[in-house]
């Protein structure tokens, strides 16, 4: 656990939305992941959370902006052209997406697909082989040989997932991403899924960059969390530091609000008010602060600077 | 871009659509007025696009051409839009052995070949106008009750129409105020598309002797007369072919446009 | 007022092409009080949810509102009750129309009820205020509102026929977390204020323990435990309860 895996500085991300106007979506995120860690991004719908993935896997739509660093063992990401591009995905950085019904060819037989970049990325001599690491690989994801030569459509959803799953392990990539990628499951699996994760980031010394937006559900399975929210980083800290004492007021918001199982139906409630902000709603000054109960007039105008792993005038890290 | 698109569109179609009107009271010259003097001439001042076999002033008689394709366009789309999306309409509302009997009609009907259709209707009425449209409005009607069942299907399945269910709402109550208006769109690019295959076919019907008779006129007789002149007065077909193509590109510009325009996101600008 | 249950379901199944979805449901639900469907996806609950609100008809069984079995009845009947019995969809974004100005939506099911149209506006504005919505949202389209906004036009659509039950079908899985703890509020407080009892259909077991007395665990079509919710979700017997308790944890 040495030199970071993964660093990202003062990253920016403007998007150009369907009528022209420019969206500034993520403003300024640093983030650093070492070899054997794992990373929670957590943040509600427009955080930039999903965005921040693109950008580290250069899949960002046309007309994107991007400015910062984005260095993977200490290559800049950001420089790389189509070509080299395709040397790195899948071989250094490979992706779980959230639903594994269209994230998998329906056409063809999941043993085919995990083999695709083994091949790919000639990381097996022939054929053969690139067939035994493939059925290795499945079965280590506990998929055995029936349901290998199965097509998608023939396996469960938690099964897709985890056929998805050893696809991005087939590179044998440094860095795994996964986006939401147990938003399609039952509860029970989600568990499993993401204690497979784990484990697998652990034997093979991979890191592991997890988007979530279920703090209460990732918080216990990750070394540490990123809190975001419009666009920028609100706090950061090693995930039972942050469960225990959260200091910025939107993570402990988003404590609060949940109702804890056990408490009785009468257990008070404390919503927080207003709504998500859309990109176009964002205005100067820190995003959360139409929402905060310790706003005052200096966070509507300024934006906080992320400092000690904190955001917050009004908190002192 | 899309709105010079679109604009463009409305133009050709309303010069299209005054060009047939204007021709009900004036014509530079009388469309089926013969004058051998001035057989095939050639473009001037007098004669726009000059005359064609029989000294008939080619302008005039484009102008009437647009007439008889706004007329078959109107009444074939019409009937096909009409009966088409009545039976689609009922077909996804009623489901069951309804759906299936429209189904496997439209599957008949379409399979049907459209010639054989005008030629029997030919021979039932008497070749001439009535006969294309006939023809090419009962032709129309499966597509527009397939595809209208297609999307009405998928716009009863979504959540507001189970909340119009649960609010009390029949199921005529619910297709008229909730599925049609989402059809519309699709009505309207349909529609405009029909309306330029109609032309085209109207354009067929004629050249085959089985749509509107000489001495009427109408751009696929046009084209007709002017086969066996391709070489010694090509402007004779040039003239109808560019304006079958025009009237084909403003319909289809138009209704791309209205379709644009009809979107909800757009009105609430 | 009747002194029949609110809600009777009685052995209740449901088909579809041959598979079965649904099997042997029964359960009971006296005014005021509310129940928790509890189960994953593919488990039956949205079909539980339809049958309950007799937008299909049941294989199996019978559903009763407040004493009478809604498919024993001509349709013309049932559509006279409907105004006791509403529904909250899952997808804020589907269940307006989107070509609806928002205020026609919500006043929708108000148009089998003898009401003249002053009265119809003034219930408008009075179950938008009491979903915390401004009055002039009305003259909006659904795509200018976010989930959480949403959801509260198809709770306020809900309430505007003063119904006795409201079936509510995840209702708050589509929203964002910082939003969803509102709707849970705002249900609560409805249930204290109105008296009106819910159905709520749903995987989140810290909501349904919020807003449930009676709790019934579906797996595969079937109930395979009920009973007060405090005791299914504190004191669970069957083990997949306890299994999905335990990945709570």
């Amino acid at each position: 656990m040495s030199a970071p895996l993964l660093e990202l500085r003062d990253l920016h991300v403007r998007l150009t939305a369907p009528g022209g106007a420019r969206l500034h979506a993520l403003r300024g995120l640093d983030l650093t992941l070492a070899r054997g860690e794992s990373l929670a991004l957590i943040g509600e719908s427009g955080s930039g959370k999903t965005l921040t993935a693109l950008a580290v896997m250069g899949l960002l739509p046309e007309g994107a902006e991007v400015s910062g660093r984005v260095a993977l063992e200490e290559r800049d990401l950001l420089a790389l052209d189509d070509d080299a591009w395709c040397a790195v995905r899948g071989r250094r950085v490979a992706m779980v997406f959230q639903e594994p019904l269209t994230a998998l060819n329906p056409l063809q037989r999941v043993l085919a697909q995990v083999m695709e970049p083994i091949r790919i990325h000639r990381l097996a001599p022939d054929r053969d082989s690139a067939r035994q690491r493939a059925m290795a690989l499945l079965a280590r994801v506990g998929l055995d040989e029936r349901q290998a030569r199965a097509y998608p459509h023939q396996l469960s959803g938690g099964q897709r997932q985890r056929a998805l799953i050893a696809m991005a392990l087939a590179g044998e990539p440094d860095l795994l991403i996964a986006d939401e990628p147990t938003t399609a499951l039952d509860a029970r699996l989600r568990v499993q899924v993401l204690d497979l994760l784990r484990e697998l980031v652990a034997e093979r010394g991979m890191a592991l960059l997890l988007i979530s937006h279920d703090l209460a559900l990732t918080a216990r399975r990750v070394d540490r969390l990123l809190i975001l929210y419009g666009g920028r980083a609100m706090e950061e800290g090693r995930a039972a530091e942050l469960l225990q004492h959260p200091r910025h007021p939107y993570t402990q918001a988003l404590w609060a609000a949940r109702p804890r199982l056990g408490a009785g139906r009468d257990q008070p409630l404390h919503p927080l008010k207003g709504n998500v902000p859309s990109l176009k709603q964002l205005g100067a000054g820190c995003p959360f602060a139409p929402r905060c109960p310790l706003a005052t007039a200096r966070c509507a105008a300024e934006p906080p600077p992320f400092h000690r792993q904190l955001a917050c005038w009004e908190v002192s890290p | 871009m899309r709105r010079a698109a679109f604009v463009a569109g409305a133009v050709l179609t309303a010069l299209l659509l005054l060009s047939a009107l204007l021709s009900l009271a004036w014509t530079p010259w009388p469309p089926e007025q013969i004058d051998m003097a001035r057989r095939l001439a050639p473009p001037s001042l007098a004669h726009w696009l000059g005359c064609d076999q029989l000294g008939r002033d080619v302008f005039s008689r484009l102008m009437a051409g647009a007439r008889s394709a706004w007329l078959v366009g109107v009444v074939a789309v019409g009937i096909g839009l009409i009966a088409g999306t009545a039976l689609g309409l009922l077909a996804a509302a009623r489901r069951g052995w309804v759906e299936a009997l429209v189904l496997r009609g439209a599957d008949l009907g379409y399979a049907f070949p459209a010639l054989l259709l005008a030629i029997l209707l030919a021979a039932a009425l008497g070749p001439g106008m009535s006969v294309a449209m006939a023809a090419i409005g009962l032709h129309a009607v499966p597509s527009f009750a397939r595809l209208v069942n297609g999307s009405a299907k998928s716009w009863w399945a979504r959540d507001f129409v189970l909340a119009a269910r649960v609010a009390g709402q029949g199921r005529l109550s619910i297709t008229r105020r909730h599925v049609l208006p989402q059809l519309l769109p699709l009505l309207v690019v349909q529609g405009t598309t029909s309306f330029a295959l109609a032309i085209l076919a109207e354009a067929g019907l004629s050249y085959l002797g089985l749509g509107t008779q000489p001495p009427q006129a109408s751009w696929g007789r046009l084209l007709a007369e002017a086969q066996t002149l391709m070489f010694e007065a090509p402007q004779l077909a040039l003239a109808p072919g560019v304006a079958i193509t025009l009237a084909v590109l403003g319909l289809n510009l138009l209704g791309d446009g209205l379709r644009d325009r009809l979107d909800p996101k757009e009105q609430a600008r | 007022m009747s002194a029949a249950p609110l809600l009777q379901v009685q052995e209740l199944g449901q088909h579809y092409g041959g598979r079965s979805v649904l099997r042997d449901i029964s359960f009971t639900l006296p005014a005021g009080e509310s129940l928790g469907v509890i189960g994953e996806s593919g488990a039956g609950k949205s079909t539980l949810a339809r049958l309950l609100m007799a937008l299909e008809r049941p294989h199996r069984g019978s559903v009763r509102w407040s004493g009478e079995d809604v498919h024993a009845m001509p349709a013309r009947a049932r559509r006279a009750l409907r105004p006791q019995v509403q529904m909250v969809f899952q997808d804020p974004y589907g269940s307006l129309d989107p070509r609806w100005r928002v205020g026609r939506s919500v006043i929708e099911p108000l148009a089998a009820l003898p009401m003249t149209g002053a009265e119809r506006q003034t219930r408008l504005a009075e179950v938008l205020a009491a979903v915390g919505l401004e009055a002039d949202a009305a003259l909006r389209f659904p795509h200018q509102f976010s989930g959480g906004q949403r959801q509260r036009l198809a709770i306020a659509r809900a309430l505007s026929t003063r119904p006795r039950l409201i079936v509510a079908d995840e209702p708050l899985s589509a929203l964002d977390v910082s939003v969803q703890a509102q709707i849970l509020a705002l249900l609560r407080e409805l249930q204290r204020r109105e008296g009106i009892s819910l159905v709520v259909v749903s995987h989140d077991l810290p909501a349904i323990e919020v807003l449930c007395d009676h709790a019934l665990v579906l797996r595969g079509g079937e109930a395979v435990e009920q009973g007060p919710a405090a005791r299914v979700l504190g004191e669970p017997h069957h083990p997949y309860t306890q299994d999905l308790l335990a990945a709570l944890a």
